[in-house]
């Protein structure tokens, strides 16, 4: 059998809004832009890709499943793309609802805030995942069992919690310097761990969408359903399953409905269909289709993102390590102050997105246009950063001066 | 190729960027093979690599601008009553001489192109081209708007800057910030302009930073103060009563700020007032006009420089503050913006945004070291051979039309 195993990733961020310094201390919200064209407008964004992406791909996901038996699909959906899917686009949140009925779709596990916090706080990191777990049991009916980090980032320290905490299976990035002459299209076992087993993405067959579906200087430009199938045929001959990771933006967001791609994905399902040797599988399927071909170890950190493939994006300059190493130096006072709206303006900070938007690295080949941000520059992204955090200190303390305050009239009192 | 280049300043008589960028621009463009003259209006000894200087007029530099921009002579004449009334020029009599000399200098040479530098050598330029069909380029470092402010400025001014680029063959402009200005303001069309970068030469010499130059500033850096500059003529176009109310606002917040105003201008004693009025006047201090070494050490003691122009062509006094080890936040209506990315950029109103930034700078290590190490890496890539190799190019358009006329 030749397998596809098609998972989409739906996230969105909370931008933070231009959060003055004079804001700090009386100015609470760090999320509600006022300005209705402005890009750290959540709304506005929010609405605009689910017009463009959530909504027509879903339908054809939905129209794909009621069509075609054979067809599965795995998602990942962050929490803070829940919770403005619940604000913003409510029937985003139906369909999602109803196409999990079909037993076909499988939700991914992962942090609830799309956070990095794995490589700062296990504890907290265990916590979003928990949490995540119970959103996605409440809203679609399921349990998670495989795993995906933010950004895809995985490491061999990773994979042992996965196998501590019982998840079926992780997914990473089928990195070449990492495989060598190995093929992505096996199951592997994750070094020094028991049950669970890895899937690694196949960038390029993925990449061939999602970057490259577009790009009229591509010399496979335009892309066919049949030349790309011919493509995930011959890349079966090196194992049974091509591991199709992507965003699910590219569909309608990254890559614009007029230059055919949603077209080009039904048909790509009929086509792919048709032959009674091909099927889709969802993640733990995949994970169950065979025995691990090999063990394979990662000790460095692996993400899908850049060329480099390393977290660098993230926390490759002093801006984010500093920005990073404040916000989770906070966890003791924010846990002591015992209030909700703090905790969850905390959690929503360690989301990737904001120190990505404070990534420097590609200014040196003055490839600027390489990274999507709200904001005029990184600079700017640290300052609203780091002035939220400012507020977030004052309000701690603030209220841990009033705990004092009280605790000392129960003493009076006694 | 045989360029006559008309300027009116040169190091180390010059009074801002423009001199600095026709010396660095000659020298660059000598260096490829082009045979300059360059004309200044007064005399004075100057030694350029490959590049000859033409005295225009037999006066002192000081006095190369005359009583002023407007036809003051009248008033001086008044003011200073034991003058000779003959030697008294206002900066039109200046003009007019040096049209006078390039007239006499274009009976006798033929330059391929004549290359003049901002409006005060635009007539100069307009005559070569009427009178010789010596084809002109015309560079703007500045416009009256800028220089102005937005609806100001000397309607004199404006016409002979408007006479000169619409005569010109082609418009260098040292920002799209100011190409826009042309454009918008003047009607100019924007394919006759092109944008030609200043470059940067960082100075090769034994400037050593000595820490004695400014010892009270050292002893406060030590208490843990960090110190913001801006170097810069005290007029309407550098914004600084904005810079001013927004410093009052971070030291609110970071009492351990001091800001250094280096310069001259008509605003510095309202600047000064400002300053008491707003409770900071501790912790701001003027230094008056400074140059060379002084100047340099301001550079190399501040921590963060601020460019708070409200319209600024280039502004090549950032680079000279990044490549002292500066910081730079800079008005959105800055030229030099638009080759830079290690900067924060602010409009030159937000004095909101500029104090956060400053107070985040003075405590944040990481983000000062970041704009420190990224300026670093950047504004080194910026030079004059390349600024010259695009003025060639320019040239070599420009006398090609020429011949297609013939």
């Amino acid at each position: 059998m030749r397998s596809i195993v098609l998972y989409l990733h739906m996230h969105q961020p909370y931008r933070l809004k231009h959060y003055s310094i004079f804001s700090v201390g009386h100015d609470h919200d760090y999320w509600t832009e006022k300005d209705w064209y402005a890009g750290t407008n959540n709304e506005r964004i929010f609405k605009k890709v689910a017009d463009k992406s959530y909504r027509p791909m879903l339908a054809i996901l939905e129209k794909c499943l009621n069509n075609y038996p054979g067809f599965k699909v795995s998602l990942s959906i962050t929490g803070t793309f829940i919770e403005q899917a619940q604000f913003w686009a409510p029937d985003v949140i139906e369909t999602l609802q109803r196409i999990c009925k079909t037993g076909r779709v499988e939700i991914v596990a992962e942090t609830y805030y799309h956070s990095l916090a794995f490589f700062f706080d296990k504890q907290e990191f265990e916590e979003q995942v928990v949490k995540h777990q119970k959103i996605i049991k409440e809203l679609f009916g399921v349990d998670t069992q495989v795993f995906r980090n933010t950004e895809l980032s995985y490491n061999d320290d990773l994979a042992k919690w996965a196998d501590d905490f019982g998840m079926k299976g992780l997914l990473a990035e089928g990195w070449d310097k990492v495989l060598e002459w190995r093929s992505p299209n096996f199951v592997y076992r994750p070094a020094g761990c028991k049950n669970t087993r890895l899937l690694l993405k196949n960038y390029r067959l993925s990449d061939d969408i999602a970057f490259r579906f577009s790009d009229k200087h591509w010399k496979e430009w335009p892309l066919t359903v049949e030349k790309y199938q011919s493509w995930l045929e011959a890349a079966t001959l090196n194992g049974p399953l091509i591991n199709l990771f992507m965003d699910f933006e590219t569909f309608g967001e990254n890559i614009w409905e007029d230059t055919g791609i949603f077209k080009f994905f039904e048909h790509l399902v009929y086509s792919w269909l048709k032959d009674e040797n091909n099927n889709f599988l969802t993640v733990s399927e995949a994970c169950d289709s065979d025995e691990p071909k090999a063990e394979l170890s990662m000790p460095w950190t692996v993400t899908w993102a850049d060329t480099e493939r390393d977290l660098s994006a993230w926390l490759g300059n002093s801006m984010q390590h500093e920005a990073m190493q404040a916000v989770y130096g906070m966890k003791q006072d924010v846990l002591e102050s015992e209030d909700a709206h703090m905790l969850e303006d905390w959690r929503r900070l360690q989301t990737s997105d904001h120190p990505y938007y404070m990534c420097t690295k590609y200014f040196n080949d003055g490839d600027v246009h390489a990274y999507f941000s709200p904001y005029d520059s990184p600079y700017d992204a640290f300052l609203y950063y780091m002035n939220a955090l400012r507020d977030m200190r004052e309000r701690l303390d603030e209220i841990a001066e009033k705990k004092k305050a009280t605790s000392k009239e129960v003493e009076t009192d006694n | 190729m045989k360029i006559l280049m008309l300027g009116w300043e040169l190091p180390p008589h010059n009074s801002g960027g423009l001199g600095v960028a026709c010396l660095h621009l000659s020298e660059s463009l000598a260096k490829y093979g082009a045979d300059i003259d360059f004309v200044v209006p007064y005399e004075a000894e100057h030694h350029l690599k490959g590049v000859n200087v033409l005295s225009a007029l037999h006066i002192d530099p000081l006095f190369r601008y005359g009583g002023s921009a407007y036809e003051s002579k009248l008033i001086e004449e008044k003011r200073f009553k034991n003058v000779k009334t003959k030697e008294l020029m206002s900066i039109r009599d200046v003009q007019h001489t040096y049209c006078e000399f390039v007239e006499r200098y274009l009976m006798e040479f033929k330059p391929d192109l004549v290359h003049a530098h901002d409006w005060l050598t635009y007539e100069a330029g307009i005559l070569a081209k009427k009178n010789f069909g010596v084809p002109l380029v015309a560079h703007v470092h500045a416009t009256e708007f800028d220089r102005g402010g937005a609806n100001g400025g000397n309607p004199l001014i404006h016409e002979i800057e408007y006479q000169g680029l619409i005569t010109a063959d082609k418009i260098l402009a040292v920002s799209q910030a100011t190409k826009n200005i042309i454009v918008e303001k003047y009607g100019i069309p924007a394919d006759k302009i092109d944008v030609v970068y200043n470059g940067f030469e960082a100075p090769q010499d034994l400037y050593k930073y000595d820490s004695s130059s400014y010892q009270y500033l050292e002893s406060l850096k030590k208490k843990g103060y960090t110190v913001v500059s801006t170097v810069g003529r005290f007029t309407l176009q550098k914004g600084l009563f904005h810079f001013m109310r927004a410093a009052a606002r971070a030291i609110k917040l970071h009492p351990k700020m001091i800001f250094l105003f280096a310069g001259d201008g008509e605003q510095k004693e309202d600047l000064m007032r400002m300053s008491a009025d707003l409770g900071i006047s501790r912790n701001v201090i003027f230094t008056g006009f400074i140059r060379g070494k002084q100047l340099r050490d301001i550079y190399s003691i501040s921590d963060v420089f601020v460019m708070s122009s409200v319209s600024e062509p280039f502004g090549l006094t950032a680079l000279e503050a990044a490549h002292h080890g500066n910081a730079l936040v800079i008005t959105k209506q800055s030229g030099v913006g638009e080759v830079l990315r290690s900067i924060v950029q602010y409009d030159f109103w937000d004095e909101d945004k500029l104090a956060g930034a400053l107070v985040n700078i003075a405590e944040s290590p990481a983000l000062i070291n970041t704009l420190r190490d990224g300026i670093k890496r950047e504004y080194g890539r910026i030079s004059w051979d390349d600024v010259a190799k695009k003025c060639i190019s320019v040239y070599d358009e420009v006398n090609k039309h020429k011949r297609n006329r013939f």
